[in-house]
């Protein structure tokens, strides 16, 4: 089971001043896991995503993602891991294909590589005729599909999803979770936080923070179970507001 | 005292983009009125129309008896307007920011203060700290204020909810509804569907039209197709191992923990024998097909394919 975690976090804090933003944090997630990160606005959990990729150090506690100290093997996690945030990473003023060139470059592929995985990503994508096109031109759906894809251009054994699906159409949303399906199917670990709970839902544990720490860890399932309530935001709702 | 809005076949183009086609609905007096729709449904461009600060191509917007193109002075002094970017002054502190708001309006903060008492009690123990400084929770509960500080009769809110945790949206719109109590119209922009049940009433944006315009509950109600849910014992491959399900299956989404569906003159029975045989077929077990409540979300996605 052990090596099976390819995330392990341990008695992790982080301190900014006096303020305790993560307070004794305790979990694992599972390689090929799709594991939902929730909390309310301020409960710590962008500093934990910062922590656990590599771009910020723990006050104290013990943190391996994907078999790296995120403490002092950071640049060696980096290649390890893909990152996708709400204000997605990608160029605007390059076209689709000098994205992928750009970022398979970063992410240290050979040339060969990263004609390979450009044009295999394309045609799955169905953006072949598009990939001369400027990024600023394409509708936000595909923006976001495109930055998933390069997230994971490299084979990461982690990819962290920060918000990733706001502010698209109810049909895109459902196209990206599919994405983030296959993606899991195939072994990698998906670390993803929404404020849509009906995608919490799509998650296969979810762990919810309030003020710094983790007062909730589970299926989905069983956290209703455990709460007593028919929905995951009641759920949420009782851990954020503290009802109970 | 509030106001109501009338849009006349309103046009507006970005270069070779329709932002909005030909789209005409009226807003009573007092009323809650949601704008639900994605990015790039022509959301915020109504509301720049609305508040004066772009001119139609097409058509016209009244704001009670005002014009929005002729009248633009009268409207903004009557309109309380939050956009979706946080638009305040970063290096001037919270009450700082709201002294100079109010007195663009020519009133006082202390005059004013009982209308945004609700909203800015909750930020007033950091009024000396600079806008920029804030959360983000923080920073709209000071646009909010700062919207607020002229007794405007419309208030516009545009997307005041995205990027906000579920509790911060419930609080949100716990004040608009008391808000709403003091007479004043409120129009609201959202990508959640699940607050369309808030509203009085909502429009469903899509592409600068309307797909639908009428109370949450009645456009539940109208729904017209067959819907149903059903889980089973692997929802990660559901969808995908469903693809090739034909036979009367029509539209096929994940819903939260379940899946919906809808079918064309199917019944339960028939329903259940289909999706059951296709699912056992790639392993599946505990498969459960039921009869289904449909929801905003699901009349928006109908609404969506038929389109």
């Amino acid at each position: 089971m052990e090596e099976n975690n390819i995330i392990v976090v341990e008695g992790l804090y982080k301190k900014f001043g006096s303020f305790v933003a993560n307070d004794n944090l305790n979990f694992t997630v599972r390689k090929g896991e799709i594991f939902g990160f929730l909390g309310a606005n301020g409960a710590g959990k962008t500093t934990a995503i910062k922590i656990l990729s590599g771009l910020s150090k723990p006050t104290s506690g013990k943190v391996i993602v994907a078999g790296c100290n995120v403490k002092h093997e950071a640049n060696k996690l980096k290649k390890n891991i893909g990152y996708m945030s709400q204000r997605f990473s990608l160029y605007d003023d390059m076209t689709v294909k000098e994205n992928f060139r750009f970022y398979g470059g970063i992410y240290g592929l050979s040339a060969k590589e990263i004609k390979l995985k450009t044009d295999h990503l394309l045609r799955k994508l169905d953006m072949v005729e598009n990939k001369d096109v400027l990024l600023k031109k394409l509708p936000l759906g595909w923006k976001q599909k495109l930055a998933f894809s390069v997230a994971v251009m490299h084979d990461p054994a982690v990819v962290f999803l920060d918000e990733p699906t706001g502010g698209v159409d109810p049909i895109t949303r459902r196209q990206f979770w599919e994405m983030i399906y296959e993606k899991s199917l195939e072994g990698t670990t998906i670390f993803v936080t929404t404020h849509y709970m009906d995608e919490a839902e799509y998650c296969e544990r979810v762990s919810i923070m309030a003020e710094g720490k983790i007062e909730a860890l589970d299926t989905p399932a069983n956290l209703k179970k455990q709460f007593k309530v028919e929905t995951m935001d009641d759920v949420f709702v009782k851990i954020a507001r503290k009802e109970s | 005292m509030s106001v109501s809005v009338h849009i006349n076949s309103i046009e507006k183009k970005f270069e070779k983009v329709e932002a909005l086609k030909k789209l005409s609905l009226n807003i009573e007096e007092g009323e809650l009125f949601g704008f639900i729709g994605p990015d790039g449904s022509g959301k915020t461009t109504l509301f720049r129309l609305i508040t004066s600060l772009l001119i139609p191509d097409g058509g016209n917007i009244k704001v009670g008896e005002l014009d929005s193109e002729t009248d633009f002075r009268e409207i903004r002094k009557i309109t309380g307007y939050m956009p979706g970017r946080f638009s305040l002054y970063h290096d001037l502190s919270v009450e700082e920011n709201l002294n100079f708001y109010a007195s663009i309006f020519n009133t006082t903060l202390k005059k004013n203060y009982h209308l945004i008492k609700d909203v800015y009690e909750q930020i007033e123990p950091f009024k000396k700290r600079k806008a920029g400084a804030l959360s983000g929770g923080m920073k709209q509960k000071l646009a909010l204020s700062c919207a607020l500080i002229h007794k405007p009769e419309l208030l516009i809110l545009d997307e005041p909810t995205t990027g906000v945790d579920a509790v911060s949206r419930k609080e949100f719109w716990e004040l608009l509804k008391k808000m709403q109590k003091t007479g004043i119209t409120i129009l609201v922009s959202t990508p959640y569907m699940d607050e369309a049940s808030l509203c009085d009433r909502v429009a469903l944006m899509q592409k600068g039209s309307l797909l639908a315009l009428d109370s949450p509950e009645n456009i539940v109600k109208k729904y017209d197709g067959d819907l149903w849910q059903l889980s089973s014992s692997n929802m990660h491959t559901i969808i995908a191992d469903l693809s090739e399900v034909g036979s009367g299956i029509k539209n096929i989404f994940r819903f939260g923990e379940k899946v919906h569906i809808t079918s064309n003159g199917l019944n339960l029975e028939e329903v259940k024998s289909v999706i059951t045989e296709e699912l056992k077929s790639k392993g599946h077990n505990n498969i459960i097909v039921e009869a289904a409540k449909p929801q905003i979300e699901d009349c928006f996605l109908d609404l969506m394919e038929e389109n």
